[in-house]
């Protein structure tokens, strides 16, 4: 009973337990749990041989958070920065540490403005962005989409259309501008 | 070579991509065997992490064989099957020195408050990840491990992240003999959580999730009592009465940034980007937990700031507990689990994914459909 010392019994005691659980309490004991204590001094674990690992060559100037004393001796050369999400990223890296909101809601805003520009830029190249593949939509039907989803109690799919709202809007809004264009150049022309 | 590439939310394709190159004479370079997509690259996919670029490609949970070594490389050659954890480490800095793989300070020069993990945006350091055929894996002497002969390769992927993970969550809860454990989640880290916390003693081990097939999952694998909570109005009173109003001595929040639960919270986290991280599962463990008791924390968030009930959790004198996994440090006793059969990661696959496809894997995955609890990608030259 909570309300007074005792603790409330449990249901199976553990010797059941043991019986019906494969491996109940092979950790019970601390010391065979690998995580315990959190911090275990180990100078040099596995194959670590350095003191300070040799440094990767910079190959451009890398962007490095302010709080980073210097670039660390080895990072990730996936996708330089550049253009307009370059510019803004490399200034959320330069002017604002970790510790400011400014930090990360230009480095969110970046990747926006990345995402935009590319698919832009996909149209003047030989594989124009396609949203029907490249959101997987077709999964819809190969996995199931409406069964799935039907007669389940299931909390997502209050929110779930939205995805298609935040997905689709952009390209129906595009093709509605495009729509828009067309009429506006065309009786332009006809007059002439 | 192919591989997966982010083209913005909620959007990806595969490329051909130029193949990694030696850039640190610790490298090498794997050809990947098999890849999975974790719940965490959802949080990339719906472009919710800051800094996640387009041309990046994802995937931190994988396996191959060595296709090419650096000079200094001593422990591994071409041809060795290797498992990789899904942390980059040095293992000689402050933080490695004293097992804390996932927080090394030599391997993320984009920010000091994670590590590097591969394929997880430049926030987590910039590495191409290995959705892909072939893989630049630095400190190839530190992380990558043989994989041991008699392992399947289903479960040696599902011990790079997922159930190790899992595993490290349960350890962080500092369970005793015949404690109640909550898990938030039923997903592949909460599922191997729960299997977990039995191992470490507990007397009761509940979950909690709202989709009914990883409901039943949580009972045929992890052997544990579920609740959804969509058919409770109150999953923290539900949680107490269930307790003898006590609340549970551990509670792990094994959802992390897109919990459901609070339509206001997921909207303004997920769809709208305002906080880091929908914190649903963490407040219900902050408020089902006993007084006194454990909070594990294994969900991943933005770093961004999220809306925590703090005040709760320091009112009932909480201690709560979290970390990115240092993943190779659970791996010897992980490995025994594995082999006496204690734990079964490769149960956990639902869905095998050829690379080619893998936006509808991310779709399916992302929408839950077809029972979908963890997908494999297959290279095509796998």
């Amino acid at each position: 009973m909570t309300y007074t010392q005792q603790r409330p019994p449990m249901a199976e005691s553990s010797d059941e337990l043991r019986a019906r659980i494969p491996g109940w309490g092979a950790d019970l004991n601390p010391r065979h749990r690998p995580a315990v204590p959190m911090e275990r001094l180990d100078p040099h674990p596995y194959g670590a041989v350095w003191d300070f690992p040799e440094r990767q060559p910079e190959k451009w100037p890398r962007e490095r958070s302010n709080e980073h004393a210097f670039l660390t001796p080895v990072f990730g050369t996936s996708c330089p920065p550049h253009g307009a999400a370059g510019a803004i990223r490399k200034l959320a890296y330069r002017r604002y540490s970790e510790g400011r909101a400014a930090h990360w809601l230009l480095l969110m805003a970046a990747d926006r403005i990345d995402a935009k520009a590319s698919t832009l830029r996909t149209f003047a190249s030989r594989r124009p962005a396609n949203p029907i593949t490249e959101t997987g939509i077709i999964a819809e039907l190969k996995y199931h989409g409406l069964r799935s989803r039907r007669g389940q109690q299931r909390a997502d799919l209050v929110h779930q259309p939205l995805d298609l709202l935040i997905v689709g809007g952009p390209w129906i809004a595009a093709a509605f501008g495009a729509y828009r264009l067309v009429r506006r150049i065309r009786p332009a022309r006809a007059r002439r | 070579m192919r591989a997966m590439v982010y083209r913005g939310p909620y959007r990806i394709r595969v490329e051909d991509k130029r193949r990694p190159v030696i850039e640190h004479p610790n490298d090498a370079i794997v050809k990947v065997t098999r890849a999975a997509i974790c719940g965490s690259d959802l949080h990339l996919y719906h472009g919710m992490m800051p800094d996640t670029r387009v041309g990046m490609t994802f995937g931190h949970e994988f396996i191959g064989v060595v296709d090419e070594v650096g000079p200094s490389v001593r422990t591994l050659q071409p041809g060795d099957r290797v498992m990789v954890p899904f942390n980059i480490f040095c293992g000689t800095c402050y933080f490695c020195a004293r097992g804390l793989y996932a927080n090394c300070h030599n391997v993320n020069p984009n920010a000091t408050a994670v590590g590097g993990i591969y394929g997880y945006s430049h926030t987590c350091g910039g590495y191409d990840g290995g959705q892909a055929e072939y893989v630049r894996v630095p400190f190839a002497d530190v992380g990558p491990e043989l994989i041991p002969d008699w392992m399947d390769d289903e479960d040696a992927v599902l011990l790079t992240d997922a159930v190790a993970t899992g595993y490290f969550g349960a350890q962080l809860g500092d369970i005793v003999e015949g404690d109640v454990v909550v898990v938030f989640g039923a997903g592949p880290v909460g599922l191997s959580a729960a299997a977990s916390a039995w191992l470490m003693g507990a007397g009761r081990v509940i979950v909690i999730d709202h989709l009914d097939y990883r409901l039943a999952k949580a009972r045929s694998f992890a052997h544990a009592e579920t609740y959804n909570f969509t058919e409770h109005a109150d999953i923290v009173v539900l949680m107490k009465k269930l307790t003898d109003h006590l609340g549970a001595d551990v509670a792990i929040d094994a959802v992390g940034a897109e919990a459901d639960g609070n339509l206001l919270q997921h909207i303004t986290s997920a769809k709208l980007k305002l906080q880091g991280g929908s914190p649903i599962a963490l407040n219900w463990a902050i408020d089902s937990v006993r007084k006194g008791g454990t909070v594990s924390v294994m969900g991943a968030y933005g770093p961004m700031f999220s809306a925590v009930k703090f005040g709760d959790a320091m009112n009932k004198g909480l201690t709560l507990r979290m970390n990115q996994c240092p993943v190779k440090r659970q791996w010897p006793r992980l490995f025994e689990h594995v082999r006496n059969g204690y734990l079964k990661p490769r149960e956990l696959v639902t869905h095998r994914i050829p690379l080619e496809h893998i936006a509808e894997g991310y779709h399916l995955f992302s929408a839950k459909l077809d029972g979908c609890i963890k997908p494999l990608i297959v290279p095509s030259a796998a």
